[in-house]
């Protein structure tokens, strides 16, 4: 195994640059080392200029996610290693304006996600504050797949429909919303459906399927998204063909 | 987003319905008809008995069906293709109607052919 | 104006441009943008199975006059083209069935992959159905 590897980083300056550039850093090559410790290196000992986002190293927190040599990743949980002898190319995250450097600027995404209300939804008018809303592992299977996501965009970030798109509500939404949707205990579906069921909801995604793909906890937005359609769907024919009392 | 009378759900069911009918359909069809056939690998069916085939309601009711769906499946699919393949999202009624009014019109034409066949 | 300055250099925003190539940036979005052309062999196999009917129903020599024109190279390349998109389609088309459909067995979900068998399954029995009907 050679001793170093180059991490070749797409720098933006808006100070100074009008266009990006690449800058390339030589760091040692270790096989404990993610990405993400390539950078921090980077950032600790060759250049301190080098902005980017990252908290917890060990892929819950969902800050650090970049492009890692063109796919779409978590830098804390990509090592340097299986991209010996290297180069390695870190950009940002694709299809979200960059703020500098690796930091892109997430407000579209943090704008969406309260529009699908991804919480439990009382359906008493005054829940009862002693009750306990139980749930079987089979009710809860429904559901968990979904509440894995840790809000780090990778998804968005993969989606072209998002890229041509931008008012596309997104894959990571319409899973939480689905993560909702499903739970026993939620009361909030026909809520989110104004959101979900519209045209840049479900209905803008062509399945290219890549968010499941670049997922890195196999939440499956795209099959949240599929069986969401089949849902609006479904109830678009029943609001059609049902009097209003009987849906 | 008044979004509860979109027409997006109806377009997909029909999408969706096209897609199966011509998943399961097309492909043997096709082989037959467009290269065993041709290609000598199968003798084509005989003309009177091929036509005793075509004329029989059920399969032109079938084929009628299968015609009907597919065009539709094709308006909704090749309406996105445009969309997000040459970015031409900016005329999406030009081409809703384009992609739709063609489907309509070739149904109504395959529903002249085949009524011709009874 | 320095404050002007602060606030549009805190706008200076990079917009990365989304290149009208996208589709051939990867394997899988090429991929994608095939299975969307799929729809267009479809639409031509309509055409071409309303010609077969026209043709048949005009009488033998017509029918013939087909078999003529689906023997033409350029035709039976097109044919071969259209197939495999068609194929794509299918084989496509039932990988994403499973996504949608949901379905319960009482309280247990049944295994995609079951529903995708099924999807086979049903390919194959309609195949056989049709393939019997024609070479009968």
């Amino acid at each position: 195994m050679p001793e170093t590897i180059t991490i070749e980083v797409w720098r933006y300056r808006p100070e100074q640059d009008s266009e990006p550039a690449w800058d390339s850093y030589e760091v040692p090559l270790r096989k404990e080392w993610a990405v993400l410790d390539g950078l921090n290196h980077i950032k600790d000992q060759l250049d301190g200029t080098l902005s980017y986002r990252w908290s917890c190293r060990m892929g819950i927190c969902g800050s650090c996610g970049m492009t890692v040599n063109g796919e779409p990743k978590l830098s804390c949980s990509t090592f340097l290693t299986d991209y010996a002898p290297g180069p390695v190319r870190v950009e940002p995250m694709r299809n979200f304006p960059v703020i500098r450097d690796l930091v892109v600027e997430m407000g579209d995404f943090m704008a969406k996600l309260p529009t699908v209300k991804p919480w439990l939804v009382s359906g008493d008018d005054e829940p009862d504050e002693d009750a306990e809303y139980l749930q079987t592992p089979v009710e809860m299977d429904d559901y968990k797949r979904y509440s894995m996501c840790i809000n780090c965009m990778l998804c968005y970030s993969a989606c072209p429909v998002y890229a041509l798109d931008p008012e596309f509500i997104g894959p990571a939404a319409i899973a939480l919303a689905q993560r909702y949707n499903l739970d026993s205990r939620d009361a909030g579906a026909e809520d989110r459906r104004d959101v979900l069921a519209s045209a840049e909801g479900v209905w803008a995604c062509t399945f290219v399927g890549e968010c499941s793909v670049a997922c890195p906890k196999d939440v499956d937005p795209a099959g949240a998204i599929q069986r969401y359609k089949l849902t609006a769907a479904t109830k678009a024919v029943k609001d059609l063909l049902l009097p209003r009392g009987a849906r | 987003m008044t979004t509860k009378r979109s027409p997006e759900p109806f377009a997909w069911l029909l999408f969706s319905a096209g897609g199966m009918v011509a998943a399961l359909l097309v492909p043997v069809l096709l082989l037959l008809f467009g290269i065993a056939f041709p290609l000598g690998l199968l003798s084509a069916p005989d003309h009177a008995y091929l036509a005793s085939v075509v004329s029989h309601p059920i399969t032109l009711l079938v084929l009628f069906g299968l015609c009907v769906l597919a065009l539709l499946h094709w308006a909704h699919r090749f309406r996105y293709t445009l969309y997000d393949g040459l970015q031409l999202k900016k005329y999406g009624v030009p081409i809703t109607i384009c992609c739709y009014g063609g489907a309509i019109v070739g149904s109504v034409v395959a529903a002249v052919v085949l009524l011709r066949a009874l | 104006m320095s404050t002007r300055d602060a606030a549009s250099s805190e706008q200076r925003l990079y917009r990365p441009p989304v290149s009208l190539t996208w589709w051939l940036r990867k394997p899988s979005y090429l991929l994608f943008g095939l299975r969307e052309l799929s729809s267009v062999f479809i639409a031509w196999f309509v055409v071409y199975l309303l010609m077969l009917v026209y043709a048949v129903s005009s009488g033998s020599a017509a029918y013939q006059d087909f078999l003529d024109l689906s023997a033409n190279p350029l035709v039976l390349i097109l044919n071969v083209i259209a197939l495999a998109f068609v194929l794509l389609h299918t084989i496509t088309w039932f990988g994403l069935a499973p996504k949608a459909m949901v379905l319960r067995l009482g309280a247990r979900r049944v295994p995609p992959g079951v529903i995708l068998a099924a999807h086979y399954a049903a390919w194959l029995v309609v195949s056989a159905v049709v393939a019997w009907v024609i070479l009968r």
